[in-house]
């Protein structure tokens, strides 16, 4: 693989969608659609949230417009990339009943027409989707769905120059620099007289798509500008979690305080679960028509915060939000670690963000580590 | 007497007392035999025996007006029948019937009784052995009163 | 990393070939490959996942013979919607097989030693492919022993089957009932109960429960006061499950995955969750 970093005109990302669309790709990366920056189709570089940037805090998301041009000034919006190759409704199959019998029609929902470039990765997304990979296809089985979606796709990262303040990717070792795993990788240099990007190649296939760019190998300087971007956004992290040992803590604090607390908050609405982007939890169901003779089998995206998602015998078996919320959180840090062999969390903050309530947790996890915390600190009143 | 001297002193139940003790227990024993569809004893009669069962099936039951007898445990082989001897009012709570031709020793609770109120070593040896299987049989009645392979609780 | 060769999430079509009932709500189902394919071959504990056109599916352990080739038999308890329709299938008519998946009953580890299989209620059915395994192959292990408790004398499975066991060379098979009524002249009380009557050497004995987990606590309770050590005792464990193939989440247990780590989980594993409420 060649070991290279290019410069460009920022102009050239447009040149870059089309050359990208001219290989057979299908490109998608953020824009700004309902007050949010989501993932669509880019046909352009003006699709791209030009001049926009995020403000987040617990529970709460704002855009506003930034003083400059920067086509990358924010980080993570409320989906990820788990939307094109896990996606959120899929068909398995279909059967049509004949007489006392019914045929297995084995037709899924079709992939894609044209693989996806993913053009906006950020560090910790980019590590998610390796732990996705993980679960989806190096575990027992491979899930064809996310196989034939992940397979021959073109990740274009982008390091991030500035953080939100629910970003907590240096603790869990994410970012926010992209070390491995995309095809180009992207550190935007923004001055007032000059908007560069600089690029970093990662495959033979990037080398090919960077060599139909016009530029010119970086500079030293411009690779010691694109670091000091990238340490500034490392310098605005705010959050930290303590990983250390978290496996073992939370299995041994099945009974601690803290869950009743967190509990007393959580509405178990399961925003964290759409917006994390290594949720990966599904559930089947039946559909059939009005005649009853044609039936479909879809799979769509399942959260453990539903009261049924435990349902056995007659009761669920987490029925309490206490449960539920300890187990999301309880999987996410600690058994996802023996099951798959890493954390199944990357820093990226949605769940902080997204939560109606602001239940942040690396505040949880804070909390179950200091031995002296109980139920009262948030006493409501309530018994 | 010799066969029930092993019998008593080989017991489980009884593994552990004092040579003294048993030979006072075998002192207050004696073989019983109880031909299938026989009742050993009867809900309200006075208590002043217990059975160690020796082979055949004991089946503890209370009567229901309507649906006649309704058999609550069966005891076999091994196992101890009858406490309330040691508990007063000293009155049986259940009926117990042999099922099967059901072979028993039993013993002078009412005699026995008297022993360990005079001696309370004795006494406490008993209620030991006792409280052991009532501890038993109230944990096994707990389980079946869970009814765990029922639906639609 | 195992790849099934078609598609893990579309079932293949089987046939009814016979129904059997077995109480007043449970009925055995016997299946064969629709248009004569090859039916798959399976290892005791395993289950497969039921498709019933227009309902859904269920996870429900094979309950037949493993040697026998051509057709794959389960028993099904109608307790809700969905097991209602699968128990109505007629012969003839079509059933969606996915499967097998999950691990299986100890039987290698068992060899030469000494088999106590627990039973209760429904819990009959998972193990019935371990018994004809074991009996089988009867020189291969020491003494088997099968405690089987159900709710009352009309909800005791496979009676012909019980009856044939009892008669093998040193074998012992015990029932109880934990409601007796007017004709029942065997053991009433819970299946604990039934240890009184068998003599176990724990040193050289594996056990393998089945049945409602409130059971199996009891049962493990009275097999390590019996002196049996943790790793020698095997459960079959339960959760929802939507997929079998540890994807969808639904049957985590701890850090397990109930379709790919289990069904059947060595007690040693498990002890420390089955003692957690909500777990």
């Amino acid at each position: 693989m060649p070991e290279k970093t290019a410069l460009v005109e920022a102009g050239q990302i447009e040149r870059l969608i089309d050359v990208l669309q001219s290989r057979g790709y299908e490109v998608v990366g953020p824009t700004v659609r309902d007050q949010a920056i989501v993932y669509d189709r880019l046909e352009k570089l003006a699709d791209l949230p030009v001049g926009w940037t995020d403000e987040q805090e617990a529970g709460s998301y704002r855009l506003k417009r930034r003083q400059d041009g920067a086509l990358f000034g924010y980080v993570v919006g409320p989906q990820s990339w788990k939307k094109y190759l896990h996606p959120a409704d899929v068909r398995l199959f279909s059967a049509q009943r004949q007489g006392e019998t019914f045929r297995i029609l084995s037709n899924p929902d079709p992939p894609p027409p044209r693989r996806y470039a993913f053009l906006g990765v950020r560090a910790c997304d980019l590590a998610a989707i390796a732990v996705q990979d993980r679960v989806l296809l190096h575990d027992r089985y491979r899930d064809p769905i996310y196989q034939v979606r992940r397979e021959g796709i073109f990740i274009v990262a982008v390091n991030c120059t500035q953080a939100a303040a629910t970003c907590f990717c240096t603790s869990m070792g994410t970012g926010p620099k992209a070390q491995a795993g995309f095809d180009l990788a992207l550190t935007e240099l923004l001055s007032p007289d000059q908007h560069r990007i600089l690029i970093e190649v990662g495959s033979e296939v990037g080398a090919e798509v960077l060599a139909e760019l016009e530029h010119v190998e970086a500079s030293a300087k411009a690779e010691r500008e694109a670091a000091s971007a990238v340490d500034h956004a490392r310098s605005q992290i705010q959050r930290k979690m303590d990983t250390t040992g978290i496996r073992d803590l939370l299995y041994s604090n099945f009974d601690h305080p803290r869950w009743d607390n967190v509990a007393q908050r959580c509405l178990t609405c399961a925003n964290c679960t759409m917006v994390c982007p290594t949720c990966f939890c599904t559930t089947v169901e039946e559909v059939s028509d009005v005649t009853g003779d044609h039936a479909e089998r879809w799979r769509r995206w399942d959260s453990c915060f539903t009261q049924s998602f435990s349902y056995i015998h007659g009761g669920s078996v987490r029925s309490s939000a206490k449960s539920r919320y300890r187990q999301w959180m309880t999987h996410k840090l600690a058994s996802w670690i023996d099951q798959f062999g890493s954390s199944g969390c990357v820093g990226c903050g949605r769940c902080i963000t997204w939560c109606p309530v602001g239940i942040d947790i690396t505040e949880e996890v804070a909390a179950i580590r200091d031995a002296t915390a109980s139920a009262g600190e948030n006493d409501h009143g309530n018994a | 007497m010799e066969t029930l001297e092993r019998i008593v002193a080989e017991h489980p139940f009884f593994a552990g007392l004092e040579p003294q003790y048993i030979q006072l227990l075998v002192g207050c024993a004696s073989n019983v035999r109880f031909e299938s569809g026989k009742y050993i004893l009867r809900e309200g009669e006075e208590a002043s025996q217990f059975f160690l069962i020796r082979q055949g099936k004991v089946a503890l039951e209370i009567s229901a007006p309507h649906l006649g007898p309704l058999i609550m445990e069966t005891l076999g082989e091994g196992d101890i029948l009858g406490w309330s001897w040691l508990i007063p009012p000293y009155h049986w709570r259940l009926d117990a019937r042999a099922v099967d031709l059901t072979r028993a020793i039993a013993l002078d609770g009412k005699c026995l009784r008297t022993k360990c109120e005079q001696n309370h070593d004795l006494g406490y040896e008993l209620l030991k052995r006792f409280a052991h299987i009532m501890e038993r049989r109230l944990e096994a009645t707990r389980f079946q009163l869970l009814d765990v392979y029922a639906v639609g609780k | 990393m195992a790849i099934l060769p078609t598609d893990p999430m579309v079932p293949d079509p089987y046939r009814v070939g016979q129904v059997w009932k077995e109480t007043s709500d449970t009925f055995t189902l016997a299946l064969e490959p629709a248009h004569g394919a090859a039916c798959s071959r399976f290892s005791p504990g395993q289950f497969s996942m039921l498709y019933v056109f227009g309902v859904g599916e269920l996870p429900i352990s094979i309950s037949g013979d493993p040697e026998e080739p051509g057709r794959l038999v389960y028993t099904v308890r109608s307790v809700g919607q969905a097991t209602h329709a699968l128990v109505s299938r007629k012969p003839g008519e079509m059933v969606g097989v996915r499967g097998p998946f999950g691990g299986c009953w100890p039987l290698a580890q068992a060899r030469g030693k000494d088999v106590v299989l627990v039973a209760g209620g429904l819990g009959l059915a998972p193990l019935r492919p371990a018994i004809y395994q074991v009996l089988r192959n009867r020189k291969d292990y020491g003494r088997v022993i099968l405690l089987y408790g159900g709710r009352s004398p009309r909800d005791l499975l496979y009676r012909k089957d019980l009856a044939a066991w009892v008669r093998q060379p040193d074998t012992q098979v015990l029932s109880t009932v934990d409601y007796g009524g007017l004709s029942w002249r065997g053991h009433v009380g819970v299946v604990t109960t039934l240890f009184r009557y068998v003599r176990l050497q724990p040193a050289r004995t594996v056990a393998m429960l089945c049945g409602p987990e409130i059971m199996m606590r009891f049962v493990t309770r009275e097999l390590e006061s019996r002196g049996l050590d943790e790793s020698d005792i095997y459960m079959s464990m339960e959760r929802n499950m939507k997929c079998a193939v540890g994807f969808c989440g639904h049957c985590q247990y701890g850090p397990y995955f109930i379709c790919k780590d289990g069904p059947v989980f060595n007690y040693s594993k498990v002890r420390s969750l089955l003692e957690k409420y909500e777990m």
